[in-house]
C-alpha cells in the first residue's frame, strides 16, 4: 500500500528542488491528456510529469488516480517513457497499480501534411488500475466498482500498439490515435481511439518575455473511447469521453494542463477532472554523462 | 516503513540531488568547429520552400520576438546568439546567413531528425518565421569579438 503522505512528501521535495535549480527554459506542449500528438521529446531532454484524475463512480466510491511519468528524448526520432501508477479509492484504500514502458518512433524524415508516429508499450498493471490513460475495448464504469483488495489480485501484462497521426493546419494541431491492446494472457485484442484538436490563443510570439502572453496558452478539445475487441468490434458496451483541454506553457519550462471530462454514454463515468504538471530538463542526457565522467 | 521503501526514497533523493547540483554547472559551452557537412541539409530544400518570402520581413518586432523564441527553444544546442554549441553548428556561418528565409523556415519545420535536430513544427508557423527573422538579423559571426551578439534589429 502506498500512503498519500509519502507520495505528497516526494512530490513536494521534487517541486522544491526543481524550483531552486531552474534549468534552461524550453516547453511548447500541447494540452492533451489522453491523445498523443506527432511531436517527440527533444533529444537528451527529460520531462518529468505528474498527472492526476479525480473521477466519480455510480454504485461505488469516487477515486483519485495519479501517475508519475519520465519522458526522455533518446534521439530526435525516438522517445522513451516510464510510468509509475497508483490510485486512491475513497472509503477504501490507496494502492500502487503498476508500471508502463512506452516508446514512440517517428518513421518519416520530413514534415508532411499527416505525420505518423508509431507507439509500442508494455505495461504490467493490476486490476485496480484506474488511470484511464487510454480507454479501450469494453472498458465501462462498472469495472471500477470492485474493491481494491480484490481487484489488485489480478495482474495484467499487456502490449499496446498505437498509430498516431498528427497534422498542423493554420495554427491548429489535429491528432488522431488508433490503439490496440493485447493482454498477453491470451485474451483478444481490444481497440480504442483518441482524437484531439488544439490551438494556441495567439500564433505570433510577443516581443517580450512574459508568463501570461496568449501564445503561452493552448486550448482545445479531445475525445476518446473504446471500440470493442476482436470478438465484438464496435460501439456496443463501450464508454466514450469528451474533454475540453487547456495548457499553460510557462517560459520557465513548467507546463500545467487541466481538463474537465464528461462521459458521453451510460457506460461512461459522468464526470472526471484531470490535471497535470510537467517540467522539462533540457540536456538531461548530457548531465548524466557528466555525472559519470563522460564528455557531453 | 519498510526497508525497501527507505532505500528507494534515499536513492531517488540522491539521484535528484546529484542532478540538481549538476544543473548548477553552467560553464559556457565552447562553440563547435563547423564543417561544411553541417550545412548540407540547407541545399536539400525544395524550390517551392526556398522561394517563400518571410511574412515578417518588415515587422520590426519580429526579430525581437524571434530572439525570445530562439533563447527558449534553440539556444540550448545552437548557443547564445546562434554562435554554435557542442551539439549543433553555428547559425552565423555564411551558409546559413546566405540561405533564403524560406530555406531556413523549411529546415526549422522539418528538422534533421536523423542528425539530432528535432522537428519544430510544434511551434506555430508565425513563430517559426519570427525565429528566421531573428536569425537573418544576426549576420555573420564577427571575428573580433565572437561573444558579442549582434542586435536583433540590425537588419
Amino acid at each position: 500500500m502506498l500512503r498519500p503522505t509519502r507520495f505528497l512528501a516526494s512530490s513536494l521535495f521534487l517541486t522544491v528542488c526543481f524550483a531552486l535549480f531552474p534549468p534552461a527554459p524550453r516547453a511548447q506542449e500541447k494540452p492533451y491528456i489522453v491523445t498523443y500528438d506527432q511531436f517527440l521529446e527533444e533529444p537528451r531532454s527529460l520531462e518529468v510529469e505528474y498527472f492526476s484524475t479525480f473521477g466519480t463512480q455510480r454504485d461505488g466510491n469516487q477515486f483519485h488516480s495519479y501517475w508519475l511519468e519520465l519522458e526522455y528524448g533518446a534521439t530526435a526520432w525516438w522517445t522513451t517513457e516510464f510510468y509509475l501508477d497508483a490510485q486512491t479509492t475513497f472509503h477504501d484504500s490507496t494502492v500502487y497499480t503498476g508500471f508502463r514502458w512506452e516508446n514512440r518512433f517517428r518513421p518519416l524524415r520530413r514534415e508532411h501534411f499527416i505525420n505518423p508516429v508509431l507507439y509500442v508499450e508494455y505495461e504490467r498493471v493490476n486490476g485496480a488500475d484506474k488511470l484511464l490513460k487510454e480507454v479501450e475495448g469494453h472498458d465501462v464504469e462498472s469495472n471500477f466498482a470492485v474493491p481494491n483488495a480484490a481487484a489488485r489480485q489480478e495482474i495484467k501484462n499487456e502490449l499496446e500498439l498505437k498509430l498516431i497521426l498528427g497534422s498542423n493546419f493554420k495554427g491548429w494541431n489535429v491528432s488522431e490515435n488508433f490503439l490496440s491492446v493485447k493482454n498477453l494472457a491470451g485474451e483478444p485484442w481490444e481497440f480504442g481511439y483518441a482524437l484531439g484538436a488544439s490551438r494556441p490563443l495567439a500564433l505570433k510570439g510577443a516581443p517580450k518575455r512574459c508568463n501570461f502572453c496568449p501564445q503561452n496558452f493552448v486550448a482545445g478539445v479531445e475525445m476518446y473511447g473504446g471500440l470493442g475487441d476482436t470478438a465484438s468490434f464496435g460501439l456496443r458496451e463501450t464508454s466514450h469521453y469528451l474533454a475540453p483541454v487547456v495548457a499553460w506553457n510557462m517560459p520557465s519550462g513548467w507546463t500545467l494542463r487541466a481538463s474537465p471530462t464528461f462521459g458521453l454514454n451510460d457506460n461512461s463515468r459522468r464526470f472526471m477532472i484531470r490535471w497535470g504538471v510537467a517540467k522539462e530538463f533540457s540536456g538531461f542526457g548530457d548531465l548524466v554523462k557528466k555525472l559519470f565522467g563522460g564528455r557531453s | 516503513m519498510k526497508p525497501h521503501f527507505i532505500a528507494l526514497a534515499v536513492s531517488g533523493m540522491l539521484l535528484v540531488g546529484s542532478l540538481c547540483v549538476a544543473q548548477k554547472d553552467s560553464h559556457p559551452e565552447k562553440p563547435a568547429k563547423n564543417s561544411a557537412h553541417d550545412y548540407t541539409e540547407l541545399t536539400k530544400a525544395p524550390e517551392k520552400a526556398r522561394v517563400k518570402p518571410n511574412p515578417f520581413e518588415k515587422d520590426p518586432d519580429a526579430a525581437i520576438a524571434g530572439q525570445f523564441l530562439f533563447e527558449n527553444h534553440c539556444a540550448e544546442c545552437h548557443g547564445e546568439a546562434g554562435i554554435g554549441g557542442k551539439k549543433a553548428p553555428s547559425l552565423r556561418a555564411q551558409e546559413v546567413q546566405n540561405a533564403s528565409s524560406g530555406t531556413l523556415f523549411w529546415l526549422l519545420t522539418s528538422g534533421v531528425t536523423r542528425k539530432g535536430m528535432p522537428v519544430w513544427s510544434k511551434l506555430p508557423e508565425a513563430q517559426r518565421w519570427q525565429i528566421v527573422r531573428y536569425l537573418k538579423s544576426l549576420g555573420p559571426k564577427p571575428d573580433a569579438n565572437p561573444d558579442k551578439p549582434a542586435s536583433p534589429t540590425a537588419r
